[in-house]
């Protein structure tokens, strides 16, 4: 029966994605403009730091922050993409595609503006606050308008809407900050895993991390809200809190992300409908892990091409994505239709 | 001996947002009992049940589970004492029949939910007791109306409440589908004395499956009872506001509205044979006379609902005189006789002489309601 080749498929997928995100970690790390041997790599890494030639130099400083970035960050989006699909009940829900990334960049935008007018420069943990606190803004804004859509198109209009209105405000704040902030700013909100330090690194993978967890523990109330709201808080759920739970995680995440990197398109949507399909179920305690994974896969794989496609020039992270995780989206939504047809 | 009762509402007003819809509800169940909501739609029937499953909160007055009160109960507690089935339609993404039963033992489980062999073999005897074995590894999406709902009521199962609410839960079933479902439900109360409450649109069935029925209207609740004591003609037409059509407790069946004015067609039925052919004339809007009926008849109510006039003699006594009279009266203005081909005896000899009379007169006897057309 169906019930005991699940275990075995779950595991099964699990090695693989194991397997590819090894893969990944591997290929990333000797691909580049300056081509190092494995066995070069190898030694340089077990060195534990660059040991100051320039190979170790450009793995130490340049390719293992963005790699491990791109692996974290990957997975911190697609498991908010996941947990905002349970809030809503709807698997358009992503932190890009309902604006949320880019409530994020607006208060960060308009915040830096305003900071580096009076000071040199802004701590991290200030992009961080600035970051969750657009994050959770516009997240209120989408429920005020969303909170009784059931309807994909209807969300997925709302979010690009509030999404632009972010867009136009941070614009409009750009248009008036100093000439050196603008490249910097400007960088930074096309996304980009390039300007990572370890230390930014090491924060957001703690607040990543803690999350994840938080995610894991939620997975049994998320499987009670996939029967709806009522339902739900009849088995025992404690509705109100478990609503603030999921709305604080999801953006906690996707607020990392837009911190480290700026908006990264469509991997919130695309990854887990992926999982879901990969494992056959859309259980959380298993698709949360699996998100996560293959969500660090999916962009090791976008950074790869975006460094290598048309090196030297680099690509931003968000054109990669885009290109696989839009046609992932219109794919649900065609899906979707044809299932009511059926229905 | 309030502990007698497992559920009782004293006082209760629900509404929403402080304004109460209904109030003074007093109702109060033993074990194993089932309490059918009947009344109008909009009337406030998912009012009361979404504010004993505190859904909404109530108004005024006071709910208890047994002895202790509603509101005072923990989440959890509630959770395994009471368990719904709601009209809200339910999409889960790829769940099977089997998970979404046993999303029931939520309660039960611990912080991840993984369920223990118990928790399976409370899953699959309550997949059996709904008769939904064979779809349970099927994706819940893709199963007909009816197999869904006797899921959701496995679900509901798979939490062991004591009392289970249901709105609707016969909506957009099939007739089979509903005969099933509360057959689980009368199963159920009786065989583990599960107390049920559940409202209804069909009255035929709320006064087949209930203990107690409660009648809500918009004005306030009218009565609670026994479906003996609150079922009779006029009640029903009361409560739902009938002044075109009908209901027939007796024979648990809806007419439509009577076609009125003077009658063009006398029937002479008898022994429920007249039945076809009273709709056959309201379907061809035809005011018609029925006659001479026994009060006991098995069509009397029919041609009391549909006729615009009925000449009746009391039950188990030979036809009076003046029960000819009107008869021959009535016939005489109409323009054909039907002659339903009721059996003939000692008793209903007059309905002869009645067929002759109007071949005497000339008036036309016909069998069939097409002759007319």
């Amino acid at each position: 029966m169906k019930k005991s080749s699940l275990p075995v498929r779950t595991a099964a997928v699990f090695g693989l994605l194991v397997l590819a995100f090894g893969a990944m970690l591997a290929l990333n790390v000797r691909t580049g403009s300056l081509s190092i041997a494995p066995e070069q790599v190898f030694r340089i890494l077990l060195h534990g730091g660059s040991d100051g030639t320039p190979a170790g130099n450009v793995i130490w400083k340049i390719r293992l922050p963005r790699l491990l970035a791109a692996a974290v960050l990957g997975g911190a989006l697609s498991v908010s993409g996941f947990l905002l699909q349970a809030f809503f009940r709807n698997p358009i829900a992503g932190p890009y595609v309902l604006g949320i990334s880019s409530g994020a960049k607006m208060l960060v935008g308009v915040t830096m503006v305003f900071v580096l007018r009076h000071f040199a420069g802004m701590p991290f943990w200030a992009v961080m606050a600035a970051s969750f606190a657009g994050s959770l803004l516009v997240t209120g804004f989408v429920l005020l308008f969303a909170r009784r859509v059931r309807s994909m198109s209807v969300l997925l209009v709302i979010g690009i809407m509030v999404g632009s209105i972010c867009t136009a405000v941070t614009d409009f704040f750009i248009t008036f900050a100093d000439e050196a902030n603008v490249a910097n700013l400007h960088s930074w909100s096309m996304g980009s895993f390039s300007a990572v330090s370890w230390q930014n690194l090491r924060i957001v993978s703690a607040v990543i991390l803690v999350s994840l967890w938080g995610a894991f523990l939620l997975s049994k109330p998320i499987s009670a809200y996939q029967l709806g709201e009522n339902y739900a808080r009849s088995m025992g759920v404690n509705v109100k809190a478990f609503r603030v739970a999921l709305i604080a995680l999801s953006s906690l995440l996707s607020a990392s992300v837009t911190a480290l990197s700026g908006p990264i398109s469509f991997v919130g949507v695309a990854v887990p409908h992926m999982s879901k399909l990969l494992f056959g179920t859309a259980k959380p305690a298993v698709i949360i892990p699996g998100s996560f994974l293959l969500g660090g896969v999916f962009c090791m794989g976008c950074d790869l091409i975006a460094r290598t496609a048309f090196s030297p020039s680099e690509l931003a992270i968000s054109t990669v994505t885009a290109v696989f995780g839009a046609p992932v989206v219109i794919a649900l939504m065609l899906g979707r239709q044809r299932g009511r047809d059926h229905g | 001996m309030a502990d007698e009762y497992i559920f009782s509402a004293a006082g209760l007003a629900v509404g929403y947002r402080g304004r109460a819809v209904l109030r003074d509800i007093d109702v109060r169940l033993r074990r194993g009992q089932i309490l059918t909501l009947i009344g109008p739609n909009g009337a406030g029937k998912s009012t009361i049940l979404k504010t004993v499953t505190r859904q909404l909160s109530a108004i005024a007055g006071t709910v208890y589970i047994g002895r202790e009160e509603l509101s005072g109960l923990g989440q959890a507690a509630l959770a395994k004492t009471m368990a719904v089935v709601l009209t809200e339609r339910v999409q889960p993404e790829m769940m099977t029949c089997y998970d979404v039963a046993a999303m029931g033992r939520y309660p039960y489980t611990g912080r991840f939910g993984t369920l223990s062999a118990a928790d399976h073999a409370i899953v699959r005897a309550a997949l059996r007791r709904v008769r939904a074995e064979e779809i349970a590894g099927q994706d819940f999406t893709r199963v007909s109306d009816g197999q869904r709902q006797r899921v959701l009521l496995a679900r509901a199962l798979c939490q062991e409440p004591e009392i289970l609410i249901l709105d609707e839960p016969t909506s957009f079933l099939d007739i089979r589908h509903k005969i099933d479902l509360l057959d689980i439900l009368l199963e159920e109360s009786r065989s583990r004395r599960l107390t049920v409450i559940l409202s209804l649109h069909e009255i035929d069935l709320a006064e087949k499956i209930s203990d107690l029925v409660m009648c809500v209207t918009g004005e306030g609740v009218t009565r609670v009872g026994t479906p003996e004591e609150v079922f009779s003609d006029d009640a029903i037409a009361a409560l739902y506001g009938l002044d075109s059509g009908s209901y027939l407790v007796k024979r648990g069946s809806v007419e439509l509205a009577r076609v009125e004015g003077a009658p063009q067609v006398f029937v002479v039925g008898g022994a429920g044979c007249g039945l076809p052919h009273y709709r056959a004339l309201q379907k061809r809007r035809l005011p018609f006379a029925a006659g001479i009926l026994f009060e006991n008849d098995l069509e009397f109510e029919v041609a009391r609902a549909l006729a615009a006039k009925v000449i009746s003699q009391t039950a188990f006594t030979p036809i009076s005189v003046q029960a000819v009279r009107a008869a021959r009266e009535t016939l005489l203005q109409c323009r054909a006789v039907l002659d339903a081909g009721a059996p003939k005896g000692p008793l209903n000899a007059a309905n002869d002489a009645l067929v002759a009379l109007a071949q005497a007169h000339g008036i036309k006897v016909i069998h069939h309601a097409e002759e007319l057309d």
